[in-house]
Parts: C-alpha cells; sequence; structure tokens
C-alpha cells in the first residue's frame, strides 16, 4: 500500500473519531434542551464551541494526511 | 429575518445616493478590470489526450496566484492578470503577470530591470546570469534560479484588499446612519448591522469576557468577525476563482497571533500564576503542570489557526472534487449528482462561512477573559 493509500485511511480514523465526539456532544445537547428549553441557547452555544474543539483534533489529522498524500 | 427585510428594502430605497455613488464606484472597478483582461498570444501544451488530474486542479484553485483565471475561451485562457513586485538585486522590480501568457512551467522568461524571471507553479524565480532555460534536481526544484523577495499583489491579497474596501463602505455607512438620526434609531444599512454587532456583544463579548472589561476588546472582536466572515463568503463566489484567503495558513496565522499577542500582553498576575506556579496543587505537581501550560499557551493561537484554515481549505476541496467527477468518469451522466452533491455543501458551506467567523471570535474573547480572570 502506498503512503497515499495510508494518508486516506488515516484521514478516514480522523473523521470516524470527530463523528463519535460531535455526536456525542449533540445528542447531549439534545437531551439538555429537552429537559431545560429556557437554557437552550447558552447550550446551543457552548455545545457548538465543543464541537469547534473536537473538530479541530480531527482537522490536525486531516492535515497531516493531505501533507503526506 | 421578517424584521430585516423592510428595513432592508427602506434602507435600498431612502439611501440612493450612497447607492449611486456605490454604483460609480463598483462600475469603475469593473471597466478597470476589464481593461486588464489578457489573451494569452499562445498555449504552451495541448493536454487534450492526458488523463484528468484532479488532485493538480484542486491544488491550482485552492492555492494562490498571480492572476484571476476565469475561463478558457476556444481553447485560450481568458485572465484577469494581476501585477508582479519583486524585490530583487537591482531594487524594485515590477511587470504584468500577463507577461508569463499563463505559463506556470518555467518556459516562459520575462527580462525586467536587468533580472530574468520564470514562473514555477505560481512561484516567481529569478534565472542565474549564465542559465537560459530552468534546469531541475531529482525533486523537480530548480537548480539554477533563486527566489527573490515576493511582494506581488496576488489573488488572496487584491481579494482582501476588497473585502477591506467593502467592510469599510458598510462601516461608515453604519456610522453614518447613527450619526444622521435624530431619535438614536439606526437608519439605513445600520438597521441591518445593529442585531449583528449586538450579537457579537451580547453572546460573545460579555460572557466570554465578563461586563466590566469586555468594552476594551470589543473593537478587536468586532473585526475579527465580520472580516473573517466576509473573506469567507468571498471564498465560495466561483467566479472570483474562489480566492482561497481564510484557507491560507499566512492568513490565519496572522489572526491568530494577533489573538496571542493581546492574550499575553492582557494576561493579569492571576494568569501567569495559573501558567508558572499552579495555585492549590502539591509542589511535585506544580513542576509537573508547568511545562504543560507552557505549551498550552502555545497550542492554543495554533489550534485557531489550523482550524479555520482547515476547514475553509477542506469546504473548497470537497466542492471541487465533487465537480471533478463529471472528468473523472468523463460522463454526462454523473454531471446532475455531482452539481447536486456540490450545491448541497455549497449550502452547509455557507452556514460554515458564519460559525468559523463565529468560533474564532468566541475562542479569541475566551482566551482574553482567561487572561483577564480575577482571583476567586
Amino acid at each position: 500500500m502506498t503512503i497515499t493509500g495510508i494518508a486516506a485511511i488515516g484521514a478516514g480514523l480522523a473523521a470516524i473519531g470527530a463523528g463519535v465526539g460531535i455526536g456525542k456532544i449533540g445528542g447531549s445537547a439534545m437531551d439538555a434542551m429537552a429537559r431545560q428549553p429556557e437554557m437552550h441557547g447558552k447550550i446551543q452555544s457552548s455545545a457548538l464551541i465543543l464541537a469547534a474543539f473536537v473538530e479541530a483534533v480531527a482537522l490536525f489529522g486531516v492535515v497531516v494526511a493531505f501533507l503526506q498524500g | 429575518m421578517c424584521t430585516f427585510a423592510p428595513k432592508l428594502i427602506k434602507a435600498i430605497l431612502i439611501k440612493s445616493s450612497i447607492l449611486n455613488s456605490f454604483r460609480t464606484v463598483f462600475f469603475s472597478a469593473v471597466f478597470l478590470a476589464i481593461s486588464f483582461l489578457g489573451f494569452a498570444k499562445e498555449k504552451q501544451t495541448t493536454q487534450d489526450d492526458a488523463p484528468f488530474d484532479p488532485k493538480a486542479m484542486i491544488l491550482h484553485h485552492v492555492k494562490d496566484a498571480h492572476e484571476f483565471h476565469l475561463w478558457d475561451w476556444k481553447g485560450t485562457p481568458v485572465s484577469l492578470s494581476l501585477p508582479i513586485l519583486l524585490w530583487t538585486d537591482n531594487g524594485l522590480t515590477s511587470f504584468s503577470s500577463s507577461e508569463f501568457h499563463h505559463d506556470d512551467e518555467g518556459h516562459t522568461i520575462v527580462e525586467a530591470n536587468g533580472g530574468r524571471f520564470v514562473k514555477l507553479h505560481e512561484k516567481i524565480y529569478q534565472l542565474d546570469a549564465v542559465a537560459t532555460t530552468v534546469a531541475y534536481d531529482a525533486e523537480h526544484h530548480p537548480t539554477n534560479a533563486q527566489k527573490p523577495i515576493d511582494l506581488s499583489i496576488t489573488r488572496n491579497v487584491f481579494m482582501m484588499w476588497i473585502s477591506v474596501a467593502l467592510l469599510l463602505f458598510i462601516f461608515l455607512t453604519t456610522a453614518r446612519g447613527y450619526k444622521n438620526s435624530k431619535d438614536g434609531v439606526p437608519t439605513g444599512i445600520a438597521g441591518f448591522m445593529e442585531p449583528l454587532i449586538i450579537f457579537v456583544r451580547d453572546e460573545i463579548g460579555k460572557p466570554m469576557i465578563g461586563e466590566h472589561k469586555y468594552k476594551k476588546y470589543m473593537p478587536y472582536l468586532l473585526t475579527i468577525f465580520f472580516f473573517i466572515w466576509i473573506n469567507n463568503i468571498f471564498g465560495l463566489i466561483p467566479i472570483l476563482n474562489g480566492a482561497n484567503l481564510s484557507g491560507n495558513i499566512a492568513f490565519t496565522f496572522t489572526l491568530a497571533m494577533f489573538t496571542f499577542i493581546i492574550t499575553t500582553f492582557s494576561g493579569n498576575k492571576n494568569y501567569w500564576k495559573h501558567i508558572f506556579w499552579m495555585p492549590g496543587v502539591p509542589v511535585p505537581m506544580k513542576l509537573f503542570l508547568m511545562p504543560i501550560e507552557i505549551i498550552g499557551m502555545f497550542v492554543k493561537p495554533i489550534s485557531l489557526m489550523i482550524r479555520l484554515f482547515a476547514n475553509i481549505t477542506a469546504g473548497h476541496v470537497i466542492i471541487l472534487a465533487l465537480m471533478s467527477l463529471i472528468f473523472v468518469f468523463k460522463s454526462v451522466a454523473i454531471a446532475p449528482v455531482s452539481v447536486a452533491f456540490s450545491l448541497f455543501i455549497t449550502v452547509i458551506e455557507i452556514i460554515v462561512t458564519a460559525i468559523q467567523a463565529y468560533i474564532f471570535t468566541i475562542l479569541s474573547a475566551l482566551y482574553f477573559g482567561m487572561a483577564t480572570e480575577e482571583e476567586h
């Protein structure tokens, strides 16, 4: 397998990690919003920030895959 | 939205004088641009039989360039040439990028100000005195040419100036809207901008930095929010060749550097104590935490830089990759699928433009808030 193929697998693994992470954040945020609809705005903005943190780690992986592939 | 629309229409109707002056500027800019339209006198290679290389096409579109390549007309590229400014041994050298006749492989040699220059993969090289053609080593790097200091007005620089002009126009008009109103009610475009500015103040500035200190940071937060947002949107306009300014690592590096410098200089005693001598933990733990906190100080701006760069670049790459599926499969049947998918991704990217501007701003505000937090 070439280095490009391995880089593509790495990008895929990064996407899986980010998917699990953002999925958990989104699910918990939905739960919280259903319990306390009056906190809707605050929960949404902190969920977005946390999703950005998770996504950043995945994007590090994607950038490395770009550089290798 | 329903409150914006009537105000916007009213703004367009009332502020026709501003629109008139804007129209003048806009059309003179268009005519100026058309006068730069350069047609290639010769085409270097005809690659009709060569297999389509999506990676090269995508990289060509994502990277910075010395011209706006608009479209191909009967095999000749139609483009908007931008000036090239170089700092060489003979001083400042300038010529139009149209003199390369769209050659990006280093075949066309341009003589200017006593130097001979070639363009190779959107980089300008100066040939050595005795060299007549570019020679390459095994890695396809030129061996007989050096890179001069390149100060060119590239595609990204050009788009940045346009966005700066547009932002100046929008915000000076907004300021005038407040100045001219008798009762403090915003008029014209100010009515549209006010909710956005209040959003940055009430959702980003106040909760992240604190009621007492947010005012000092508001100019910076508003500037980066609107600057990143408008440049993200410009990146999605196809006719501008998707000038990928906010997907340029140098651009995001500069913005992240500003955040880093402001955080470092507004850090109070408490902030530095939490970095070098964490209160409330045993001494071995303090020693262990110090290097981690110092690394964390630098990782924060680096992650800001990479997040914006990678998000915007990834968006461009996905749209272009979906488009290049048509040429990879060489079939029109693929076109509806790929157009539909890229439309879908483009709509998502329009949301991402705002979200990334918001994230960059809110994280900057968070870091400022951490730096100015009082002991509790």
